[in-house]
């Protein structure tokens, strides 16, 4: 490890896991996350994806950005910073959140871990620090970045609850979603949060990075009898796009690269009105939404249900008269809803569930290129949405 | 404005009171609370010493708006001038003084051609300035031009600057970021000139005639009805009274002693103060007289605004670079080869361009100047009222001493105070012989003593990057704050400071029409 001031000089990093995820991608397929080195697959893509949806799959999440959130003003700072009401997120409890700039446009998404009273950590896709000390000016509140500290795997699909009872955490069927719970792991210990991104039953294991590959290996150990498999970022990005979950970057530009302002997207825009409290104390944006609410917001996030079995990928949407009104962010064929699906981002006042849409799909076989427009149905509500995932106690077998 | 409607405006600065005047014309109800035991803000007059008064910092009255002084009819409340359109005089160890009286060199160590040169020079500048004198009285637009409300007074500016002329257009477009060093080396060959004048574009500012934007500030000086400064009867704290006066004829009531603490925010929205001393008053609208930082970051509090508008305001540029010495003397200093009849003239020590340049070097790296330029008025020629028979109060405003000085002020202020009478000695020998009492104020002070932050007596550099729509920042910069029922008025907004109230007559007229977002 360089000095901090050389920090940037390390561009090749490899996470805690990398001794055993090497081992384990025989198709040696790898990219770039945040400098680190991480599978996109390791044995077979579908296959993964079976794994997770049919038994259970592990993911190396450890380049996730961790900002560590801790001082008198924590609570007060993480409420001025997100939209949603954090308060509200007890201890040992995490919570979904977006932040937006000034003009209430999203910059990224995270989720916040309330690690005890006062002390927090915020997960995001994107590095956060910049922002973060920016906002914290007139907080009492100290703000780090600690990546690198926290080793991460996520471990989902439905007998994922059955691995870790065979590990040993006694109880962990009890834990309710969003919420986290630690336990003695090896000398270290092991905190396990009931969350994740592939909208299935899951958790997430937080240890510190020396213990990442004890934890590696005893959990295979556990999951043998369970089908447990490492899954790469492709069968991840799959899983994702079927729970309807969104990615900074591919759904939305996140706020703060944005040129041209038409180009980001608010909280309302990508369908999570949900997440925005007006009744709690000032947060940035939030008279620029308040703005919005009275407008109109310009755009909405839709799931659409594509006609046919080609993957709707960077298509353009039609309303029924051939205007242009969006463009699909994320496709897919999906093996769980039997259909090719999409999410796209469209303009008001489409998109209402129901509606029907067009997408022009441009698709290639053996190099020629084919054109077909694409009856579209606009979908409420995700296309893989199981009721494990909220079950407590959770399945356990 | 909600059901009692008072106004509650924070501070007894002179923007304050103009603003508090005009709201109470217009029947508000109005009530003005100032943290110091008298009116007026750094526009003050304080006893020194025992029959020795003196304004205590701004000393001069050259940008006062004539509108305000008519409108608000200041001389009926007291407003009368001791001294118009004073000469400057620029001082010299070794020659003659040089005089200069409006846009005529009266006498000096010039030559010829630079006499022709500065007539044409400040005719010229003035020229240039009714470019930004025709925004004084206007409230910036915003940057974002949605609206034909935000992109016509924004095309008028441009119109302003068409309306110079071809000739003055370009060369206007050509030197106003310039820095003043490089336009006075075009126009003159004196050193004794090009010192007055390099001087003349920096003061109170933490530029030096080096750096750009130098005669964006000249012509700021420039940009009022008087191309010369004059002396209020009363010193500049007259100046207060009588708008104080104004005000309250209007029916504004004036508290003093009274310090704010803190905004009372409810529902995202300003509905009133919470004093010092625990009290709270309700208010329909709260007007603040006190520099951005300390409404916005301070009384506020940064977790009521956007995060990208707090850093904003927090990088704004407000570090005091101007002190004053004010001096009570027991007979008149004998400035070296100044007559007479220059006395009660306006005095500077800026024997030319290096030298002031040299003098804004140390504040760069936190130290203050060893051979620093000064403004000197010696009120008591005028305005005897101000001092014992036969005797003087001197006045100066004297740069650059930093606020931010390494290692501090309460240490230096007293080895500050010598080195600045060693200076005066070499002009005025035998002067710190006179010296009755001496008051140094640093920046540190006048953020003490006065609540300016930074002790920057504009509340905030005015320059072109913090001028207009972008003063004191974009989202500020139209009088009403993104939290409503909150206003500005002082020299931090719009047309910024130097005794001049267009800040607190605008921002009245936004108040009236009610513009809180």
């Amino acid at each position: 490890m360089r000095a901090p001031r050389e920090h940037h000089l390390q561009t090749v990093r490899y996470t805690p896991f990398h001794s055993r995820t090497s081992a384990a991608n025989s198709l040696n397929l790898w990219h770039r996350w945040r400098d680190h080195t991480v599978s996109d697959a390791y044995f077979d893509v579908g296959l993964e994806y079976t794994a997770l949806r049919n038994a259970a799959a592990v993911f190396d999440l450890s380049p996730m950005t961790k900002h560590r959130i801790s001082g008198p003003d924590a609570l007060a700072f993480l409420n001025r910073l997100v939209t949603r009401d954090v308060a509200k997120i007890k201890p040992r409890r995490v919570g979904y959140c977006v932040w937006c700039d000034d003009q209430g446009q999203v910059i990224d998404d995270g989720t916040i871990f309330h690690l005890a009273e006062g002390d927090y950590r915020l997960c995001s896709q994107e590095r956060q620090l910049d922002w973060l000390l920016t906002s914290a000016l007139g907080f009492d509140v100290t703000i780090r970045e600690e990546t690198e500290e926290v080793a991460a795997l996520a471990l989902q699909g439905p007998t994922s609850c059955a691995v870790l009872k065979v590990l040993g955490l006694p109880g962990i069927e009890n834990l309710a979603p969003f919420a986290m719970q630690s336990f003695p792991f090896a000398g270290s210990e092991l905190t396990v949060s009931r969350t994740g991104f592939t909208g299935d039953l899951g958790y997430e294991l937080w240890i510190d990075p020396a213990h990442a590959e004890v934890l590696w290996d005893r959990l295979f150990e556990a999951g043998e009898n369970h089908g447990l498999k490492p899954m790469g970022t492709f069968a991840l990005e799959m899983s994702r796009i079927e729970a309807g979950f969104i990615q900074a970057g591919v759904d939305f530009l996140p706020a703060d690269r944005a040129i041209r302002t038409d180009r980001t997207r608010s909280p309302f825009e990508l369908d999570l009105a949900w997440l925005v409290d007006f009744k709690k104390p000032n947060f940035t944006g939030r008279r620029a939404l308040l703005e919005e609410q009275r407008r109109g917001s310009r755009f909405r996030l839709v799931r659409l249900d594509v006609e046919g079995n080609k993957p709707a990928k960077d298509a353009y949407v039609y309303d029924s008269k051939r205007n242009v009104i969006g463009a699909v962010t994320c496709s897919m064929w999906s093996p769980m809803a039997k259909a090719s699906i999409a999410l796209a981002s469209v303009k008001m006042p489409h998109g209402a569930p129901g509606e029907e849409l067009w997408a022009e799909i441009y698709y290639q076989k053996e190099l020629k290129w084919s054109r077909v427009n694409a009856r579209c149905r606009v979908q409420k509500g995700p296309f893989f949405d199981p009721p494990r995932r909220r079950e407590t106690p959770a399945p356990g077998r | 404005m909600t059901d009692s409607g008072r106004i509650v405006v924070v501070g007894a600065g002179h923007n304050g009171l103009v603003c508090a005047a005009y709201l109470a014309r217009a029947g508000r109800d109005v009530l003005v609370l100032e943290a110091n035991h008298q009116v007026g803000g750094a526009a003050v007059t304080r006893e020194l010493v025992r029959g020795f008064k003196v304004p205590s910092v701004a000393h001069l009255l050259q940008l006062l708006d004539p509108a305000i002084s008519r409108e608000l009819d200041l001389e009926r409340h007291g407003l009368a001038i001791a001294k118009p359109a004073l000469k400057t005089v620029a001082l010299s160890e070794r020659d003659e003084p040089l005089v200069l009286d409006g846009n005529r060199v009266e006498s000096g160590p010039v030559s010829a051609a630079d006499r022709a040169a500065y007539t044409d020079f400040i005719d010229r500048m003035r020229r240039y300035a009714t470019v930004l004198g025709r925004q004084h009285g206007r409230v910036p637009p915003r940057l974002a031009w949605d609206s034909w409300r935000d992109a016509v007074p924004a095309g008028l500016i441009g119109l302003d600057i068409r309306r110079l002329g071809r000739t003055d257009m370009r060369e206007f477009l050509r030197v106003v970021t310039m820095p003043i060093h490089d336009v006075l080396e075009e126009s003159f060959e004196s050193p004794a000139i090009k010192g007055a004048l390099a001087l003349d574009a920096v003061l109170g500012t933490k530029l030096g005639p080096r750096s750009g934007n130098s005669v964006f500030t000249y012509l700021h000086r420039l940009s009022g009805a008087n191309v010369a400064p004059a002396l209020p009867r009363g010193g500049v704290g007259a100046v207060s009274e009588a708008l104080a006066a104004a005000a309250r004829a209007a029916g504004a009531e004036i508290r003093l002693s009274s310090p704010v603490a803190a905004f009372v925010v409810a529902d995202g929205r300003v509905t009133g103060v919470r004093l010092e001393n625990g009290e709270t008053i309700a208010a329909a609208a709260v007007v603040s007289n006190a520099d951005p930082k300390r409404t916005l970051a301070g009384l506020l509090g940064a977790r009521h605004l956007e995060a990208e508008f707090a850093r904003r305001l927090h990088h704004s540029r407000a570090i005091g670079t101007a002190a004053k010495l004010n001096l009570a003397l027991s007979d008149f200093p004998e400035f070296r080869g100044l007559p007479a009849p220059l006395r009660g003239e306006r005095l500077v020590i800026a024997p030319d361009a290096a030298y002031v340049d040299e003098a804004f070097n140390p504040a760069k790296y936190r130290d203050y100047s060893r051979a620093p330029v000064f403004e000197i008025t010696i009120p008591s020629i005028a305005d005897p009222e101000l001092a014992p028979a036969g005797k003087h109060v001197l006045s100066a405003i004297v740069q650059y001493a930093p606020y931010d000085l390494a290692g501090g002020w309460d240490a230096q202020r007293d080895a500050y105070r010598d080195a600045l009478l060693g200076v005066l000695e070499r002009y005025a020998p035998g002067i710190r012989k006179l010296v009755v009492a001496a008051e140094v104020l640093t920046p540190l002070d006048l953020e003490r003593q006065f609540r300016m932050g930074g002790g920057h007596w504009h509340h905030g550099e005015y320059t072109i990057d913090q001028f207009m729509m972008l003063r004191p920042v974009p989202g500020a910069a139209q009088y009403a704050m993104p939290v409503a029922g909150l206003y500005m008025c002082g020299a931090g907004c719009h047309p910024g400071g130097g005794v001049m109230g267009a800040a607190g007559r605008n921002a009245a007229r936004v108040v009236l029409e009610g513009a809180s977002r």
